[in-house]
């Protein structure tokens, strides 16, 4: 679907993208909100008295209510523009957690999520000695809330989940998980980078009580990101920066004021080209329809997963999951030789890790090929792809 | 030298790496590649006795570069010393970053000179020697003290 709508592809006829889980391409609605800041009124954002700092001023806040409608949060306030998922579970973790929990609490979090919902968790520990404990994944490396309950204790008070994880493209219970987490007074903390540009997202009807996502994943640009937290929550966050921006006053006496949310927790000039891409990126999302963007992807993984079975030595990781997410690898081909491979043929995939190094313990291995898709991705694409895996035996001749 | 020999000797030594092992055994120094560029992960032992490389085995995953670099460098500097592995070395870096080289010290490591014509290539090929060299370091640390 909307081809058209991207330059990438104009520009790059034959290159076929299916590593949208790392980041998006960007509309021409998106690039062209972009241009026209820089261009048409270029100016900083809760500074001026001028039209065009008014102007600024007027579409950054606007955003905060696209935001918030797009993610059905109750308050504006709620909504904090960050750099990116990373800098928001950070904020989470070092603003809130380190002064909400105490030694000998316990988080809750997978093998199967992303760094950036582990290492902040693993420095907290380290530095108040809170305990970092892991669900059990079942055989198809999917949370249940059997296996939550295996790990709950009375010191849990955290759980800490991706929506969608990166590597296995399963879609968590997040809603049944919510309601228990709040049913013995835990915290839910939702990593969204990969389940907000694909599926529809509730933090209400979930009761999600903090959410972190990427602009980039989701056709936005690089460096603007969103933290949504309940307003109790953000309420009570520590600033993790301080400077202009964020204060209400301050006296030579040391007498100082804050500002009231959201803008406390944004120091500093931010990313204003960002926010202004996110929100036409999220209207763009919105034009098109999360519902039928979802349903587009669920077939074409469908139709990639039917044409792998036709491929005869490669092994499919994640035939389970339901996000457009299918992870792989040539038998006996490490996985970076593969992607340089499909390299050769302009497919571009994703090959390693992916920053959930810890999921080898439980996938048996440690390098992957990933593929994720996006709606601009097509039935013509996987067939190519397809046709270049079946001459894979070729691969070392292309390669070396 | 002929294309299809190189890669049939780089196949070779990925499919079936010499002094590829899985134990761990006492009094090898041991390095590991890790770097953030790739994700190639390989662990390489080597028993120095008196300056000399008397055994050395590697073990992990990692591209078919880096692997059968990995074993050619083994065969070759196994029973060497110290000094003639460095050479070797030095041969081998010179040989990667196209600067001017003895080709006769280097053997069927001559097979990756044309690899820095894929930039991205020549990271995997560096790898198992600059491992080696960290081995080196750390034997040379012990040795002092
Ligand atoms: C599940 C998940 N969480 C977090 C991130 C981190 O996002 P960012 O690099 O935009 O901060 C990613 C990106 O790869 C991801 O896939």
């Amino acid at each position: 679907m909307n081809r058209d709508d991207f330059k990438m592809f104009l520009n790059n006829p034959d290159l076929i993208y299916f590593d949208n889980g790392a980041t998006t391409f960007k509309p021409n609605q998106v690039i062209n909100a972009v241009v026209d800041y820089y261009t048409k009124y270029t100016a900083n954002a809760h500074r001026g008295d001028y039209d065009i700092s008014n102007k600024v001023d007027t579409f950054y806040e606007d955003t905060r209510r696209v935001v918030k409608d797009f993610i059905n949060a109750k308050d504006e306030s709620e909504i904090i523009f960050t750099k990116g998922t990373t800098d928001s579970m950070n904020m989470i973790v070092f603003s809130f957690m380190k002064y909400y929990l105490q030694k000998g609490d316990e988080v809750l979090i997978t093998k199967a999520e992303h760094a950036s919902n582990v290492l902040p968790w693993f420095e907290l520990e380290k530095e108040i000695g809170i305990v970092v404990k892991f669900i059990p994944l079942d055989s198809n490396y999917k949370v249940t809330l059997e296996n939550i309950q295996k790990v709950v204790t009375k010191k849990t008070k955290v759980i800490s989940l991706a929506y969608v994880t990166n590597v296995i493209g399963d879609i968590r219970p997040i809603h049944e998980i919510s309601k228990f987490a709040h049913q013995y007074g835990m915290l839910l903390v939702v990593d969204g980078a990969q389940s907000v540009p694909h599926m529809k997202t509730d933090v209400l009807a979930d009761d999600i009580d903090f959410l972190a996502f990427s602009g980039h994943k989701m056709l936005a640009p690089t460096g603007i990101g969103v933290l949504y937290g309940k307003r109790r929550y953000l309420e009570v966050m520590k600033p993790l920066e301080y400077g202009g921006g964020m204060n209400a006053r301050f006296e030579s006496t040391k007498d100082l004021e804050y500002k009231e949310l959201p803008l406390r927790l944004e120091a500093g000039t931010m990313n204003i080209a960002g926010v202004l891409g996110l929100k036409a990126a999220i209207l763009y999302l919105k034009n098109i329809g999360l519902e039928k963007i979802h349903k587009y992807e669920q077939e074409l993984k469908k139709y990639l997963l039917e044409r792998l079975k036709e491929v005869s030595n490669i092994t499919v990781y994640n035939e389970k999951s339901e996000a457009g997410i299918v992870t792989f690898n040539i038998n006996n081909i490490f996985s970076e030789d593969t992607s340089r491979y499909l390299n050769h043929y302009k497919i571009c995939v994703r090959a390693g890790n992916h920053c959930t190094k810890m999921i080898k313990d439980d996938l048996g291995v440690k390098n992957t090929c990933r593929i994720s898709l996006y709606f601009y991705n097509t039935k013509e694409e996987v067939d190519k792809l397809i046709e270049v895996l079946q001459n894979s035996d070729k691969i070392y001749e292309i390669i070396l | 030298m002929d294309n299809n020999f190189k890669r049939e000797l780089m196949i070779d030594n990925c499919n079936n790496p010499y002094h590829k092992r899985k134990i761990e055994t006492k009094d090898f120094i041991k390095a590991n590649t890790n770097n953030e560029s790739c994700i190639d992960n390989i662990d390489l032992y080597v028993k120095v006795e008196n300056d000399v490389i008397v055994d050395a085995y590697f073990d992990g995953e990692a591209c078919a570069v880096t692997t059968s670099a990995t074993s050619i460098m083994l065969r070759k500097i196994i029973g060497k010393s110290l000094e003639e592995a460095r050479v070797i070395m030095r041969e081998y870096f010179k040989m990667i970053n196209e600067e001017d080289y003895q080709d006769e010290v280097l053997g069927e490591l001559n097979i990756y000179q044309d690899i820095s014509k894929q930039p991205s290539r020549k990271k995997c090929a560096l790898l198992p020697f600059q491992t080696l060299e960290k081995t080196f370091k750390i034997y040379e640390s012990e040795s002092c003290k």
